[in-house]
């Protein structure tokens, strides 16, 4: 295998993996502080021992999350040692700050985990909140460095160097706050809707069953909210990608010839030799208006862009599908939950919604991986949009397939386990789980 | 401004020995004790090894923030051994995790066991050879050689392989004074404090070894730390802390014991400091990477050393927090977390 394919295949992998984990602790330490307060608030057991019950499946993802994490930080230099020879200074910045994060989020969880018997109930819950906002704080400092390859501010390129560097200027560059505002509602939207997937399933299984019944409300409760917000933010982050990576969004679309008006191609499959898309259907106008509020804006193809500079069009085209149909899913049940809500309430308990909220169980995850593969196969060739070819920013050391192989190995292991831990997991506290937690 | 990166980057390293290493050295320790240990060491390093582990990735993102050229340096021609680190790092957490965490004991936890035994013996070992190849300056000054003599000779030779061993039985012996202080009958006592003397004899046997082996590939240590006022003071004080240390570990006066095996690492770091500094990275033919001349520019050391002080007036006192709540008081010790 070529080296550098498979340096971007293990990126790729790597990234893939994480991504899940990071999602996942970015979220449930504020759904277990809800549960907590709830606890403390009403005196009902059954919050605290959902708290506990997810405390102990959080463990295993928060320790997944930070070895993974820990591959990443180094695979900057393992894979892209070019690369971060001259982004570390300019984009090392977020990443200083986020080591604070870390400290206080890892400090946090340790109490917050392990500290139940041994601080007071109010010195737990701060825990909590403390875990939950260090962990979105995070979240959002990588993504600005993330989104400093897409929009690259804060330094002058001059002789391929970097000069006069800022590094306030890079990290809030012009697309940080679209991303993250989009990555941040995606980690909810995507961990709310796995959760209440899995206890709609054991609810289905035991009927009447109040701690499920109470997790269910939890995990939504976030859940809706965020799913109604993502495709508006998602507005928001495809604006901005019109105006800073035209080729990026000319490749989500499809749109091979510049046009003015553009319409919008839903679903298809694109012809990147012919350059045009088969069996799509188009929706005349409408992509001049989302792309720039205006229904006959000129929206930019990708016949701008040298061919050898093209993203792999297909690839970028389905996953940006896959993500809005998603989203516009996810958005969907959020809207039928407030009506319910509102006003036919006893269908919230009925057996179709519960078999709908298990079948939406992996959706926000797959929206989450394939917005990632949009934005960056979709930068591609660039690993610092219109500076750097992501090409020569490869390790000159051979044989990259080698760990490539032993990552992926390790990854799909570590996923079989994790499946697989958290299936007895939660079979056990489903059968039993107040003999269970009562131990804790 | 930069030597209050470097003096950061030092804090960095040696909390990451002391509390990560004794993390990982518990690993060893349990390789040595087998089954005794299991229980007190699972419930030791549970609470505070992820907070510790992070000690690491505060090194690396001041290298590759601070001085960019050295982080790709060791990237790229330390890239097997540090990727070996990585796997490592990757088996101890999720193994440890997983043992601790999975609901039902039965027999998966053997396998979780011995995952977790052998990488945290695994990843010292790399980490000290990864740490040789630093000191002894056969990284090549480009990638023009073959494959052998750019990314494997630098880091695979007798010198590594000593600091390797070094490192291990380092990480062991902090291991094995730390747990003294967890032990809470006086079986598991006695069976940590033997092996805190085994660990720490080997452990100055290999340290010397180390100094021995250095002379044949011309490095010289034993000159440059008579040379440097400093590293006297360090070898000095760590030999003067001995007695007091075993002194200490038989009157079981914890806090005391764990106080002076800090200081006894605190002077090997600073030794070793003393030493190479102001190289970062040797490389071979003397092109060496110093601390003036892989520096970042200026705005960015000057935002990095805000960054370093705005977060270690947050971290120290919730560190100072989390060591409260756990290791000085042990009241609700009966709970399995
Ligand atoms: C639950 C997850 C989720 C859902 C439902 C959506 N997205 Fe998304 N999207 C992401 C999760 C995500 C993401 C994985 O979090 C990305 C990758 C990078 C980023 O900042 O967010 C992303 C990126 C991303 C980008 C690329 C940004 C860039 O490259 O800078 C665009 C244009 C959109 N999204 C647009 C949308 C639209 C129009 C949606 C409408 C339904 C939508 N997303 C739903
Ligand atoms: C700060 C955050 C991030 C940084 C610094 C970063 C950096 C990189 C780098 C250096 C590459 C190599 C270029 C390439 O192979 O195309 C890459 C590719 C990739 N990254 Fe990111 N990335 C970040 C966030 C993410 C996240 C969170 C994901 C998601 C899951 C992700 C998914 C990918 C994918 C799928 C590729 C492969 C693209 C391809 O092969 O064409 N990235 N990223
Ligand atoms: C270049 C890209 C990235 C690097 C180098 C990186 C690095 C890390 C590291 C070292 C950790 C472990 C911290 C600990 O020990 O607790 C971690 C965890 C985490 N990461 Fe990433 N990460 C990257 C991408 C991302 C992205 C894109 C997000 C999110 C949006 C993210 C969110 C998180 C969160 C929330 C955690 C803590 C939760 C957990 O440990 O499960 N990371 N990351």
């Amino acid at each position: 295998m070529d080296d550098f394919l498979a340096a971007r295949l293990q990126m790729t992998v790597s990234f893939v993996f994480h991504i899940v984990y990071a999602c996942i602790g970015m979220t449930m330490p504020w759904l277990m502080f809800v549960a907590e307060w709830k606890w403390i608030k009403t005196g009902q057991q059954v919050y605290l021992d959902l708290a506990k019950a997810w405390a102990r499946g959080v463990a295993i993802f928060f320790a997944v999350g930070a070895v993974s994490g820990t591959v990443l930080s180094f695979e900057l230099g393992l894979l892209w040692p070019n690369f971060m020879e001259h982004a570390g200074a300019i984009i090392g910045m977020p990443f200083s700050w986020e080591g604070t994060a870390f400290f206080l989020e890892a400090i946090a969880l340790g109490v917050f985990l392990y500290g139940r018997n041994r601080v007071s109930n109010r010195m737990h819950l701060i825990s909590g909140l403390v875990v939950g906002i260090a962990g979105v704080i995070s979240g959002i400092f990588v993504v600005a460095a993330n989104a400093w390859m897409n929009s690259p501010s804060g330094f002058d390129w001059i002789n391929g160097q970097a000069n006069n560097i800022d590094p306030m200027k890079a990290m809030f560059n012009k697309a940080w706050f679209q991303q993250a505002l989009h990555m941040t509602i995606a980690a909810f939207a995507s961990t709310c809707f796995a959760v209440a997937g899995i206890h709609a399933y054991m609810l289905l299984r035991h009927k009447d069953n109040d701690f499920h019944r109470k997790a269910i409300r939890i995990a939504l409760s976030f859940g809706i909210v965020a799913a109604i917000l993502q495709p508006l933010s998602g507005d928001l982050s495809a604006k901005n990608v019109a105006i800073l990576q035209p080729a990026k969004l000319a490749a989500m679309e499809s749109l091979f010839k510049t046009s003015e008006p553009a319409s919008l191609v839903i679903g298809g499959i694109p012809n990147v030799k012919e350059e045009k898309v088969e069996y799509g259907l188009h929706i005349p106008k409408l992509l001049s208006f989302l792309a720039h509020g205006d229904f006959n804006a000129e929206v930019q193809g990708l016949d701008k862009t040298k061919k050898e500079d093209w993203p792999p069009v297909p690839i970028v085209h389905f996953a940006f599908q896959i993500m809005v149909l998603m989203g516009l899913l996810m958005m969907g049940t959020g809207i039928l939950f407030l009506i319910f809500k509102i006003k036919w309430k006893e269908n919230l308990d009925r057996k179709w919604w519960l078999i709908w909220l298990v079948g939406l169980t992996p959706v926000g995850f797959i929206a989450v991986e394939a917005g990632w593969i949009v934005t960056e196969v979709g930068r591609q060739p660039w690993i610092i949009y219109g500076i750097m070819k992501t090409r020569d920013a490869v390790t000159p050391m051979p044989g990259i397939q080698y760990p490539f192989y032993v990552i992926t190995l390790i990854y799909i292991l570590l996923t079989i386990f994790v499946f697989w831990l958290m299936k007895r997991q939660i079979l056990a506290i489903q059968t039993n789980y107040q003999d269970i937690l009562s131990h804790d | 401004m930069i030597e209050i990166i470097i003096f950061v980057l030092g804090i960095a390293v040696l909390l990451y020995v002391l509390l990560g290493g004794a993390d990982f050295g518990a690993g060893i320790v349990e390789l040595a004790t087998g089954k005794k240990g299991i229980n007190t060491i699972s419930k030791a390093i549970a609470p505070v090894w992820e907070a510790n582990h992070i000690w690491l990735i505060l090194a690396v993102v001041i290298l590759f923030n601070g001085f960019p050229r050295v982080f790709t340096t060791l990237t790229i021609y330390l890239h097997i051994p540090l990727f070996i680190v990585l796997v490592g790092i990757v088996f101890r957490g999720t193994a440890f995790t997983f043992r601790y965490y999975d609901i039902q004991q039965d027999n998966t936890q053997k396998h979780y066991t011995r995952i977790f035994r052998i990488s945290s013996l695994l990843t010292p070992f790399f980490l000290g050879i990864t740490l040789g190849a630093i000191i002894l300056g056969n990284i090549p000054a480009n990638v023009n050689g073959t494959f052998y003599e750019v990314f494997i000779s630098p880091w695979l030779n007798l010198f590594t392989f000593t600091t390797g061993i070094f490192v291990t039985l380092l990480f062991g012996w902090l291991a094995s004074i730390y747990l003294i202080g967890e032990a809470h009958d006086d079986k598991s006592y006695q069976t940590f404090a033997k092996t805190a003397r085994i660990f720490f004899v080997s452990l100055i046997l290999s340290g010397l070894s180390v100094f021995l082996v250095a002379e044949i590939y011309g490095l010289h240590l034993f000159m440059k730390f008579s040379q440097s006022l400093l590293a006297i003071g360090c070898v000095t004080l760590a030999t003067v802390v001995i007695p007091l240390l075993w002194i200490n570990v038989n009157r079981r006066n914890v806090l005391q014991t764990r106080l002076l095996a800090g200081i006894q690492t605190a002077c090997i770091i600073a030794g070793w400091f003393a030493v190479q500094f102001p190289v970062m990275i040797f490389i071979s033919g003397g092109s060496d990477l110093t601390v003036w001349n892989s520096q970042a520019p200026e705005r960015t050391i000057s935002l990095l050393v805000d960054a370093l002080i705005v977060g270690i007036l947050i971290i120290l006192p919730a560190f100072a927090y989390l060591f409260k709540v756990f290791k000085f008081d042990n009241k609700g010790d009966e709970a399995t977390n």
